[in-house]
């Protein structure tokens, strides 16, 4: 599983849209979410379902990761679109409606039944979990680490509120409880936390300010419904000058550490760690992808 | 496999095509496209191997293009076909 790359962008592309389908490749974001449920209408469920398989089969040379959102288990379609997507190798499903760790582990275990039979390395499919009700929310944590597979939290506004009960309001109070709680579900079980979808395209400077407010909660990530937003939100969780600056002394002072054959130093007063070194590998990995320092990142360092 | 009912797939919309299918004595193929200049020999080659794929030999089957790519086409044929109870 590559549960530490960058997700900061995952954009939803309409499962029956060749003209979107199409223009996957092109789009700079770290991972699409190929969208065979809400996107796609009762009516069009197997033609979306055909499109994407024949468009993954189509789309030989991968540059982000991939997944396809199926609709739930207790559907009709569920099952059938996990047996047409599996064969075409998507990174991982993004699993909507999962209320409880049964759910999540019910597509474990199909999954796993997949990989037996096809010779995959068990775990090989991720596991991306909508956190999208009320009752997910509450269920957040034990949802979290029901399976190694599952190596992000994702929240889910439009149904959340809905489930609520509530409307949305512009000012996100609404929403700052159930964020709250899936960041600290995914932060505890040491998985990632993606936000959910902005959906005002016309409004960027909402767009980055919702994006900062989530990165200052803990956020990684966050999903989005159009390409253009996709700079915005880059920009919202580039790490700032005086932090690359920080991560790479971190980096260098640990190096000297485990040169010296300690795994603990100071840095101008304050102590240097493992969660410390970890956070600043963090942050120039996303320097990295964003273009802000020119090497990557030796994650090595953090094990001497 | 036999084309046993009437069916459509697909839209209008750039980029996609729509497929009719229905029920024939022999087979007879109807291709309509926005680049039927520059691209029907290849529309019309990919047309025939997906029919042949889903051994369909009889049948009459109309596409409007939009200037869908091969796996578009394919994707919508299949879909026809499975709705017209071929495949």
């Amino acid at each position: 599983m590559k549960d530490s790359q960058p997700r900061r962008t995952m954009l939803y592309v309409p499962g029956n849209m060749p003209s979107m389908l199409q223009n996957v490749p092109l789009f700079k974001c770290d991972s699409v979410i190929l969208d065979l449920e809400d996107a796609v209408n009762h009516a069009e469920k197997d033609a979306a379902r055909n499109l994407v398989r024949r468009f993954l089969q189509s789309w030989k040379e991968r540059d982000k990761e991939v997944l396809v959102r199926i609709n739930p288990l207790n559907t009709k379609w569920g099952h059938d679109d996990l047996r047409a997507i599996l064969p075409e190798m998507p990174d991982a499903i993004r699993f909507p409606m999962c209320e409880t760790a049964e759910m999540a582990l019910e597509l474990d275990a199909e999954l796993a039944r997949y990989e037996a039979a096809n010779g995959l390395e068990i775990g090989h499919f991720g596991i991306l979990p909508s956190i999208e009700t009320v009752k997910s929310v509450l269920n957040a944590y034990a949802i979290a680490t029901s399976t190694k597979r599952i190596f992000g939290l994702a929240f889910g506004a439009e149904d959340y509120t809905a489930s609520m009960g509530v409307a949305r309001t512009n000012s996100g109070e609404d929403l700052m409880h159930p964020r709250m709680m899936i960041v600290m579900a995914a932060r505890a079980a040491g998985i990632q936390a993606i936000d959910t979808v902005f959906s005002d395209v016309s409004d960027m400077e909402a767009l980055r300010r919702e994006t900062e407010l989530v990165k200052r909660l803990g956020y990684t990530g966050k999903c989005l419904v159009n390409p253009r937003q996709i700079d915005v939100i880059h920009e919202a969780f580039a790490p700032r000058r005086e932090e690359i600056d920080h991560a790479q002394e971190v980096v260098e002072a640990i190096r000297q550490a485990h040169a010296a054959g300690t795994g603990v130093v100071s840095l101008r007063g304050k102590m240097v760690d493992a969660p410390i070194v970890k956070r600043a590998i963090n942050t120039l990995r996303i320097a990295y992808a964003q273009g802000l320092v020119d090497t990557p990142v030796d994650e090595e360092i953090l094990n001497g | 496999m036999e084309i046993v009912k009437k069916a459509v797939a697909g839209t209008m919309q750039s980029s996609d095509l729509m497929v009719f299918v229905e029920p024939a004595d022999k087979l007879k193929v109807e291709i309509e496209s926005t680049v039927i200049k520059q691209f029907g020999h290849l529309i019309e080659a990919k047309v025939d191997e997906v029919l042949a794929k889903n051994g369909v030999t009889v049948g009459f089957i109309r596409l409007t293009d939009r200037g869908a790519l091969d796996y578009a086409i394919e994707a919508r044929i299949e879909t026809a076909l499975a709705r017209a109870g071929a495949v």
